[in-house]
């Protein structure tokens, strides 16, 4: 059966010439400059694009929920013939929620912290339907049980902290499904969640929006997720609309320069660092020839951390990495990764266990007293969201001057200066962006600075905390390709950890899979990404959303 | 840069012309505390029993009291003594408090639930009474004052502080600076202080008023700054006598300075706040 027989055709909701208008201080800026798509009665839709592209801008206006800020300045917005941009306020109150409903990005903060999950659904129902209170319940806990939720009896009287990330979009989920809509968006649904909760959630959303043919927009930044959920996936890109396609078409042939782009640097299990960047734009320098070490930089043996009196967070890890080599840590949330690369880095202490750096334990070194030992400038690390990663009141300059003059003891301005603008050289940041604050710099660029500021100090092994979770996917592969340019001219090491195995497979040598705190395997990338042993690596690994042309989408 | 920074408190000032408005009420303050004394028209204490209880006129803007003296003049000297009071009251707490609480705030721990304790036995104390306390306990002199109005200030100095670092310690730029090899001191008064000072400013600000309306209070009840001295609180205090009689302008006129004193830091508070946040600027 053929995606496109199963729509019928007729158009549920028309957007024309859509351009959309917000007044800041900066004057007004546009953040959608005409727009124009159609979605058919059931018909999944994906909306991709990164940030700032006018996707999520796009979707308030079809629920008009812009805030003040936001105004409509041409074009029209039909949903079943009726223009909503005219719509009053309780013909939009009776509208949303009852034809078009939408599932928000951060389920946590979308539900009412204060009110339990069950009654929320039922003022949903109650809010169009007339309906008892428990007729409303009952009709809830159907609704719980369709989204899959264990024992919703017990569920329903739950308050959103009490269940998990997953969960809460569950909710929000049965939420917005609740009075059975025409059109449902959901902006960025899974983003913030695991993958293998994402896989889960996905299907499910599909699954019910397929069942009961609903129409669906996907908004997402994600290329693989649209491509295997969506029938038709359009591109926008800086308010524009680039490109519209079935997802066969736009991976295989992709026609417009920034969807090229777009789809290049979207990691997928066969992408490398080079084929990122479409036509060969880069090429992996060779490796820093280095002397073949005698023994590994750093041996990591049978770490332990527990928080106050809580399940071990790291339980019994150890692991080796040489001179120069890239060991790739991964693991859902609450893996512990990020907790061994803090005690790596020496920014928190171990309950047990040893550090051996060069030779010396250096996990014996209390963390309190750690700025203080020679190691310091040897191990640096890059964090993961680059926008809270740099102090707000220092300049890029300060920012990486600060490592040089606490570890190298520079303090005469010429040569600081000298070399903070050597090191953002290196780190390709232009040298006249090297006295803007934080806030004047886009997400690359900040991730730039903090890179430039992790190796000021010459670091001969560099920690790398989800470098690039935080960053659009063109920027991600730009970055993705520095660390890797980085990491062979300078012979550091690297410790990577991410959620992204595909970043992982093409960024590290080494990998090492952690659930619960343990190690579940590890191995060279290349074997275990083929050939994976554990079943958990396995289900992480199926769990990855990408295009995949051999399954060309035809599962109904 | 000085520029850019001209634009940007010109972009807050056009949002909210209050401030600008507060700013200028604070600089005449300030004006006035540093040249009071050249500026009055007669000598504040200078009594002339002939001329007393005058009311306001061409002569005497507003009026005479009961020893005959200006009260335009007693008002403009008493500026520098209400300001010197609240500055230096509020420079010490807030010095004390920002210390006090960044620490608290950073290191967490036993300390930090002690020292959360003593500011609560404080804060349950009505603070006037505290004050007055203190500097009935202290002596009658104008640092006891001082003192103790920045004693009853600390406990919000400590809290504000306190909040602020806590919820910043965790951040990545933290973490990111003892890696790149600042001690535990070092992250605190480099990094965390200055990121809270935009905060802490508008704190300041606000606190300033209350400062002067604590010292003129203190010396209304006949605590601190005694008679002659031109004082607010006390003008108001000696004109509350007169007021039955109809004799309106003693306490109008020092009881208007008040008011605006504190309404103008009131007002700049929120402001400086935009003004000092980088993130505010594009």
């Amino acid at each position: 059966m053929s995606r496109v027989s199963r729509t019928d055709g007729t158009a549920l909701l028309t957007i024309e010439d859509l351009a959309v208008s917000f007044s800041t201080r900066r004057g007004t800026v546009e953040a959608v400059r005409g727009i124009s798509l159609t979605v058919a009665k059931s018909e999944i839709l994906g909306v991709v694009g990164e940030s700032g592209s006018g996707k999520s801008v796009t979707a308030f206006s079809v629920m008009r929920l812009l805030d003040r800020a936001g105004r409509i300045t041409r074009g029209t917005i039909r949903f079943r013939g009726q223009d909503i941009t005219r719509l009053g306020a309780s013909d939009l109150r009776r509208l949303r929620g009852a034809e078009m409903s939408m599932i928000f990005q951060n389920p946590r903060a979308s539900l009412n912290p204060i009110r339990p999950v069950g009654d929320q659904i039922s003022d949903a129902l109650r809010a169009h339907r007339d309906m008892s209170r428990a007729a409303a319940r009952a009709r809830t806990l159907d609704l719980l049980k369709s989204v899959l939720i264990r024992e919703p009896e017990k569920r329903f009287d739950a308050y959103p902290h009490e269940l998990s990330g997953g969960m809460c979009q569950r909710v929000m989920m049965a939420m917005a499904m609740a009075c059975e809509p025409d059109l449902l968006i959901a902006d960025e649904p899974t983003t913030g969640l695991d993958v293998t909760t994402q896989k889960t959630v996905m299907d499910q959303l599909s699954a019910m929006v397929r069942e009961r043919g609903m129409a669906m927009i996907l908004i997402t930044h994600d290329l693989g997720l649209a491509s295997m959920y969506c029938d038709r996936v359009a591109v926008m890109e800086q308010g524009l609309m680039v490109e519209t396609a079935a997802p066969a078409t736009l991976f295989s042939a992709p026609k417009h320069a920034y969807t090229k782009r777009l789809v290049a640097a979207s990691p997928t299990p066969t992408s490398t660092v080079e084929s990122l960047s479409p036509d060969g734009a880069y090429r992996s320098p060779p490796l820093k020839s280095e002397a073949t070490p005698t023994a590994p930089l750093l041996t990591v043996d049978n770490l332990v951390k527990r928080f106050d009196g809580g399940a071990p967070a790291v339980d019994g890890v150890s692991f080796a990495i040489g001179a120069g080599e890239s060991l790739g840590l991964v693991g859902e949330s609450g893996s512990g990764k990020s907790t061994i690369s803090r005690i790596v880095c020496r920014l928190i202490d171990a309950t047990s266990g040893a550090i051996r750096f060069a030779g010396r334990n250096i996990g014996a070194i209390p963390a309190r007293g750690f700025h203080q030992a020679s190691e310091r400038a040897d191990i640096q690390i890059v964090f993961q969201d680059p926008g809270d990663s740099l102090n707000p009141r220092f300049s890029a300059f300060d920012s990486i001057a600060d490592p040089l003059r606490r570890l190298k003891g520079i303090s005469d301005n010429q040569s600081l200066r000298r070399r903070a603008l050597d090191c953002a050289a290196r780190c390709g940041l232009p040298a006249d962006l090297i006295d803007r604050f934080p806030h004047q710099l886009s997400g690359g660029q900040r991730a730039r600075v903090g890179i430039a500021r992790a190796i000021a100090a010459q670091p001969k092994l560099l920690i790398l905390d989800e470098p690039t979770a935080a960053l659009d996917v063109s920027v991600q592969a730009v970055i993705l390709q520095l660390l890797d340019r980085l990491r062979r001219e300078e012979g550091m090491a690297y410790l990577f950890v991410s959620h992204d195995l595909n970043v992982i497979r093409m960024m590290c040598e080494r990998t090492i899979v952690l659930k619960e705190g343990r190690v579940v395997e590890q191995g060279p990338s290349d074997q275990l990404f083929a050939r994976p042993s554990a079943d958990y690596t396995r289900d992480l690994i199926s769990a990855i959303p990408h295009f995949d042309p051999g399954n060309s989408r035809v599962r109904v | 840069m000085t520029t850019s920074t001209l634009s940007h408190v010109g972009y807050v000032l056009r949002g909210n012309p209050l401030t600008a408005i507060a700013g200028c009420g604070a600089a005449l303050l300030v004006f006035v505390a540093l040249f009071g004394p050249w500026i009055v028209p007669y000598d504040p204490v200078a009594s002339n029993v002939s001329i007393s209880l005058q009311p306001p006129s061409s002569a005497h803007w507003a009026g005479t009291d009961q020893l005959g003296r200006d009260i335009l003049s007693r008002i403009l000297a008493a500026t520098r003594l209400d300001l010197l009071i609240a500055a230096s009251a509020v420079s010490l707490s807030f010095v004390a408090g920002a210390l006090i609480g960044s620490l608290c705030g950073y290191w967490g721990g036993k300390v930090d639930r002690w020292i959360g304790r003593i500011v609560d036995v404080l804060m349950a104390f009505p603070l006037f009474v505290l004050a007055m306390a203190m500097v009935a306990a202290l002596g009658n002199r104008v640092e006891n004052i001082i003192y103790a109005t920045a004693i009853i200030n600390l406990p919000f100095y400590i809290r504000f502080a306190r909040a602020e670092v806590n919820v910043r310690r965790n951040l990545g730029w933290v973490e990111a600076a003892r890696a790149s090899g600042n001690s535990h001191t070092q992250v605190v008064t480099r990094f965390l202080l200055p990121n809270i000072l935009p905060a802490m400013a508008v704190q300041i600000s606000l606190n300033l008023g209350w400062a002067i309306l604590n010292a003129a209070g203190l010396s209304f009840i006949g605590l601190g700054v005694q008679p002659p001295t031109p004082e607010w609180g006390i003008m108001v205090a000696e004109g509350a006598r007169f007021i039955t009689t109809g004799k309106w302008w003693l306490v109008a006129f020092p009881g208007l300075a008040l008011m605006l004193a504190v309404l103008c830091f009131n007002l700049l508070g929120d402001g400086l706040r935009d003004i000092l946040d980088p993130r505010m600027r594009t």
